[in-house]
């Protein structure tokens, strides 16, 4: 029974890799071999696709400006998050239920609705091709996500804490910032974790709200398919890489996901 | 947790409500706009009052996209769940194999999803790709840039093979929150495997399950850009989902009236599943 139970993860993780593998076979190749040779690894082993990738501007900016606003998101997500999810964690006031809810549509609202009134908006206010844009845009469905996960794990500890803390002298931001968030530590690493993620996997209102100076590197990468034909290999290269900084962040918080998972909202 | 009253709490709630409203209230807004308007290129409107909602909900185009679409994301519930919690319960507890499949099952959730979508298209090409390769070789006659049925194999394939980890790590999270002294009563109780899984597993990932459901309906319906990449929506029209077929209309073909008049039909439809799924919850947390 015990030998058993390794068949289904492991079959899983192998269903997992297996693309994965097949992308990076690729961006092993030249375009030539690609199509014409089916081969299971690379047979005329080349780097060139990623020389191309970390030699041309236009490619590596790419990687800059996706990291750049899913920074700055992250940032200004988890940020203003942490004093709003204290306070529906903590207190009733007016309105707070459906504010919660109202919070949570807007991470239900599908972006393709909000493609087109985001460019003319974003235009309109002149930050349109900026990456605060984005970092702003992405915001309409990072927010309310923060503010719920957080919310999950400060509903976990208990009010006591405030309570000894305000009977030993401490005023509140002295509480807030000197207790309470380390106390939830895990859980800020989680939220973050979360919105980097949320933020970097998206496209359509990155790919919308850009032209040129911003633009993220899944945008660039369609170019492929529009000058010399279809570059298989250079856009196999360019996917690989946009694996890297998800891996990097895993590898992170991976002692956060499994704790913080467990502590959020269960 | 009872909560003490406290008005001054909204002084914390403000930059969220900015930042989100700034987002949310003016682009919906235009969106409602365009939707009662008909636009004669640059700046022209007409108003058409409730014409495109109309026609919207009477039209074959809508009814099939929409049908497509609700199809599309029962049948991932029907498969993810399962499947997630499923390699949740066969997971590792404890030792190094515990990091080791938490950061490879994560992966898949960080890729950016148009590549994604690239990733699977070569990787299913019936040429070229390891997918489509080997069941040709295999004997499928398999070809999912032409048949519908085996595009619709290939979107299911990659939409499990993108999101059923995010099933796998909350269903996990809510088996580790289970206290040792459970387990150890239902084998007092000598309680059988399926037993101690319906009666004490399953109620306590109750909350997490509500969770995996709620985020995966919410983000099949809305699914774009995969199937944008993978099929763009073909062959003919058969993964021309809602959000694909709603973008094609607005960016497309540029018809902002109709667009938007469905943009806000689809939000609605969604609007009113996750309420019902929200209040379920809700109700669940109160009787706690």
């Amino acid at each position: 029974m015990k030998k058993i139970k390794w068949v289904v993860p492991t079959f899983y993780i192998i269903f997992l890799m297996l693309p994965i593998y097949w992308l990076l076979n690729m961006s092993f190749k030249s375009t030539t071999e690609i199509i014409n040779v089916y081969s299971l690894w690379p047979q005329d082993f080349t780097l060139d696709n990623y020389k191309t990738i970390f030699t041309d501007s236009t490619w590596y900016m790419g990687y800059v400006n996706s990291i750049t606003y899913t920074v700055f998101n992250t940032i200004i997500s988890v940020s203003a998050a942490l004093p709003a999810a204290y306070a529906f964690s903590r207190y009733k006031f007016l309105g707070d239920k459906h504010l919660f809810f109202w919070l949570l549509t807007n991470r239900m609202a599908p972006p393709a609705v909000f493609a087109l009134p985001f460019f003319q908006f974003y235009s309109s206010v002149n930050l349109f091709d900026t990456h605060i844009a984005i970092a702003l845009s992405h915001c309409l469905f990072n927010i309310p996500l923060a503010v719920w996960i957080l919310e999950g794990f400060m509903s976990s500890v208990p009010k006591e804490l405030d309570e000894t803390a305000y009977v030993d002298g401490y005023s509140f931001p002295k509480f807030f910032f000197k207790i309470f968030i380390p106390t939830i530590a895990a859980g800020i690493g989680i939220t973050m974790f979360f919105c980097f993620m949320f933020s970097w996997v998206e496209l359509l209102l990155a790919k919308t709200l850009t032209a040129t100076i911003a633009k993220p590197i899944a945008a660039i990468m369609t170019r492929t398919s529009s000058t010399s034909g279809y570059e298989l290999g250079l856009l196999a290269a360019a996917g690989s890489l946009t694996i890297l900084p998800g891996a990097v962040v895993i590898y992170f918080v991976r002692n956060y996901i499994a704790k913080g998972f467990a502590m959020g909202r269960v | 947790m009872n909560k003490t009253s406290n008005q001054k709490a909204w002084f914390f709630v403000i930059p969220v409500f900015a930042l989100v409203a700034f987002n949310a209230v003016v682009p919906l807004m235009t969106v409602v706009n365009y939707s009662f308007q008909e636009t004669f290129g640059s700046n022209v409107f007409q108003w058409e009052g409730t014409r495109w909602f109309k026609e919207i909900l009477h039209s074959e185009r809508f009814h099939s996209s929409l049908g497509r679409q609700f199809i599309f994301t029962f049948i991932i519930l029907l498969i993810q769940l399962p499947l997630g919690i499923a390699i949740a319960l066969t997971m590792p507890k404890k030792g190094w194999g515990v990091p080791v499949c938490l950061i490879l099952m994560s992966m898949p959730l960080l890729i950016p999803w148009n590549v994604v979508g690239a990733m699977w298209n070569i990787f299913a090409l019936p040429d070229i790709g390891f997918l489509g390769n080997s069941l040709n070789s295999l004997g499928f006659d398999y070809n999912f840039t032409q048949q519908s049925g085996d595009a619709w194999f290939t979107t299911i394939l990659m939409d499990v093979w993108h999101w059923t980890s995010l099933v796998v790590l909350l269903s996990y999270a809510g088996l580790n929150s289970i206290q040792p002294a459970y387990y150890q009563a239902a084998e007092i109780d000598g309680a059988g495997r399926w037993d101690i899984f319906r009666y004490i597993e399953l109620p306590k990932m109750k909350k997490v399950l509500t969770l995996a459901i709620l985020l995966r309906f919410m983000d099949s319906f809305m699914i774009y850009t995969e199937p944008f990449v993978l099929t763009g929506g073909g062959p003919g029209n058969a993964t021309n989902f809602l959000s694909l077929d709603l973008v094609k209309m607005a960016l497309g073909q540029f018809d902002l009236g109709p667009a938007a008049a469905m943009s806000l039909i689809y939000f609605l439809i969604v609007l009113l599943m996750c309420w019902v799924f929200y209040s379920l919850m809700m109700k669940d947390e109160g009787r706690t």
